[in-house]
């Protein structure tokens, strides 16, 4: 009942849209004869929006969703949904930038709930191997604590430290080194 | 003076001569004790003379406290016994295993090699019997070392002698046979029996060094990306002989010799989660030792009998220590600290074990005991990682210590707390291994570039590069 009332609402705006369309037309085309038009329009009204509200939105949607999920495993974790966390150096305390990278994470997690994720520790070279190693798996599970926190299932978030094993930018720099000090994640099941 | 350091109580092994399938036979009575009963074996006097022309006496300087000139000149290939003159392959190991015993013999400083150059002009001797003394007198020479090398049916006879230039006498005379193709080993096995007889000292020419390298330029395999492997390679003491262990296309680092070289323990990510894994070399068997364990396990380190091993893992949520039988059984926590805690390395005594923790806020070296008890901060560094504890007759231990952009190779004398540094800012200097006997350390360096395995003598002198394809991290070195 409460459908029918809202079409009719939707039917009866639409109309007196097109009014107003038609009635702004006439100072422009005035040499050709106006008076059939708007007398067409108000006789069938149901026509026009039919076929303009529904086909454009939804398969939008299901398109999108279908460019992540089937996506493979290699393509999905070469441009991650999930962003990687950066720290300071030899520190695994999370920053508030690295708090709203995992919220979004999260977000993301929770949208693909049937996801497990593999989240790396790793290290600027600046560090020992050794001591590396275990910095390494402090960052990795500042970040899995963090993402448990907001509800996502801890059977989904494996660790693993590579201290400086993998660096991501070989450069010896502060900017290199910054951003091989990090949480990586890697989507390994969907 | 300081030589009397050495003299308490270094152990021989002829053991190692028989590991590398080699088969090289040693005539002499007190070796092939050795090698029979395999393990550690209590250097024993020879209870009678084999061979009448060793005489038992040392060499020395005519110059007080001077080390005794020595020179090595090439050994003589010899034809053999049925009159056929000695082939190409004889000469060329002739002259081999006199350069490596060179090598070998200015390794430890003992003695003071006369340059080769020296003596290019003194004609080779063509047998032990027509050796030309007056003319290593003539050079100031104290010892000559003439050996000679023969081939057999079955392979290859090596003797060697050390004379004493002045009384012309045989000071040390060992006879060998084997393989031709193991012929730096003859050389490493006379420099290490020559120093047991003449310095009773335990010298390292036969013990061998392991790493982890990217060299192979291999890729991983599997869903992550694209990420280079390092594999497990074991090397001779002098880089020579550099061979893969490990083959998984996988991150294989941390390895570790076990006291008797024949294993290495190492960390492997074959499983996605590091575990440790031994590899028992001669065999070609492999252990997991935590197996089914949770956690990130690393950082294997073997007891000084061979029956335990000491490592890191985060099996119980943080990284602590633990000790487990070889076997992986009966695992025991010694740590428990919310800290880091990680590296452990044993005392020579297997009482105490040092190890890495950061609970006064920056990684320093702690020694405990074995059970867990008495814990106590022996650095104060910025930040020092890897301790490795020396072998008797020293009481050290080396780390790794910031100094700087990078870090550098400094050892703790745990009796006097004194600190002397190794290595001074070139490049970055990590992961220090003592040798068997004490006298010098291995450990990765970028001073060239990429990251190498080099040697130091523990004095910092006598700087040597062992690798130099790819790069190399993590050496341990055998005991």
């Amino acid at each position: 009942m409460r459908r029918l009332w809202s079409a009719a609402a939707l039917m009866l705006i639409l109309f007196t849209v097109l009014v107003a369309a038609c009635g702004k037309k006439p100072p422009v085309a005035r040499p050709t004869p106006p008076p059939p038009p708007p007398s067409a329009t108000a006789s069938r009204p149901p026509a026009p929006p039919e076929p303009v509200s529904e086909p454009t939105i939804v398969p939008a949607e299901p398109v999108q969703d279908d460019a992540i999920s089937s996506a493979s495993l290699d393509d999905l974790n070469r441009t991650s949904p999930l962003k990687p966390v950066f720290y300071e150096y030899d520190s695994s305390e999370l920053s508030p930038d690295g708090q709203r990278i995992l919220d979004a994470n999260a977000s993301v997690l929770k949208q693909y709930a049937t996801w497990a994720i593999t989240i790396e520790g790793h290290c600027d070279e600046r560090g020992t191997a050794e001591y590396n190693l275990a910095l390494g798996e402090r960052r990795a599970v500042t970040a899995r604590a963090y993402l448990i926190s907001l509800g996502i299932s801890a059977d989904r978030l494996r660790t693993v430290s590579y201290g400086k094993e993998f660096p991501f930018d070989p450069g010896r720099e502060e900017a290199a080194f910054s951003r091989n000090r990090r949480a990586h994640f890697v989507i390994t099941a969907k | 003076m300081s030589r009397t350091i050495f003299t308490a109580g270094p152990t021989t092994r002829g053991l190692r001569i028989g590991t590398a399938a080699v088969g090289v036979c040693v005539a002499a009575a007190l070796v092939t004790a050795g090698l029979g009963a395999r393990g550690r074996q209590q250097p024993v006097a020879p209870p009678t003379p084999q061979q009448p022309s060793e005489v038992s006496t040392t060499i020395s300087s005519t110059e007080a406290g001077a080390a005794p000139r020595f020179a090595v000149p090439d050994f003589i290939a010899v034809p053999t016994r049925d009159g056929r003159p000695a082939d190409a392959e004889t000469i060329e190991a002739a002259r081999t295993i006199g350069r490596v015993l060179f090598d070998d013999l200015s390794f430890e400083r003992e003695f003071s090699l006369i340059p080769r150059d020296v003596y290019n002009s003194i004609p080779t001797a063509t047998s032990l019997d027509d050796v030309p003394f007056d003319r290593w007198r003539e050079i100031n020479a104290d010892g000559v070392i003439v050996g000679t090398v023969q081939k057999t049916d079955t392979g290859v006879r090596v003797e060697a002698r050390l004379f004493n230039v002045r009384s012309r006498q045989a000071a040390f005379a060992r006879e060998y046979s084997g393989s031709i193709a193991n012929r730096r080993l003859y050389a490493h096995t006379i420099s290490d029996e020559i120093h047991q007889q003449q310095r009773a000292l335990r010298g390292v020419a036969r013990t061998k060094l392991t790493f982890n390298s990217d060299r192979d330029g291999e890729r991983m395999g599997g869903t992550v990306e694209n990420r280079g492997v390092k594999e497990i390679y074991i090397a001779d003491y002098d880089g020579e002989n550099q061979r893969r262990v490990t083959t998984q296309r996988s991150l294989n680092i941390n390895s570790a010799w076990s006291p008797d070289a024949r294993s290495i323990a190492y960390t492997s990510y074959r499983r996605g989660a590091p575990q440790i894994f031994i590899s028992n070399i001669y065999q070609g068997t492999l252990e997991e030792l935590t197996k089914g364990v949770s956690g990130q396990n690393w950082l294997a380190a073997w007891s000084p009998d061979g029956t335990r091993v000491a490592f890191s893992s985060t099996r119980d949520g943080n990284s602590e220590i633990y000790v487990a039988n070889r076997d992986g059984s009966n695992a025991r926590r010694l740590t428990n600290h919310a800290a880091i805690d990680t590296s452990p390395t044993w005392a020579p005594s297997g009482i105490q074990i040092a190890f890495i923790s950061d609970r006064t806020g920056t990684p320093q070296v702690w020694v405990m005991g074995v059970d867990g008890l008495g814990q106590r901060q022996v650095t104060r560094e910025s930040y020092a990682d890897r301790p490795t504890w020396s072998p008797a007759p020293f009481n050290e231990i080396a780390y790794a210590a910031r100094t700087g952009p990078g870090l550098d190779i400094r050892v703790l004398e745990l009796a006097s707390g004194q600190v002397r540094q190794l290595t001074f800012g070139e490049g970055t200097n990590e992961s220090p291994t003592f040798s068997a006997n004490g006298r010098h350390v291995a450990f990765m360096s970028t001073r060239s570039g990429k990251s190498q395995i080099f040697t130091i003598a523990r004095d910092g002198k006598d700087l040597r590069q062992i690798t130099r394809t790819g790069n190399n991290y993590g050496p341990d070195w055998s005991k």
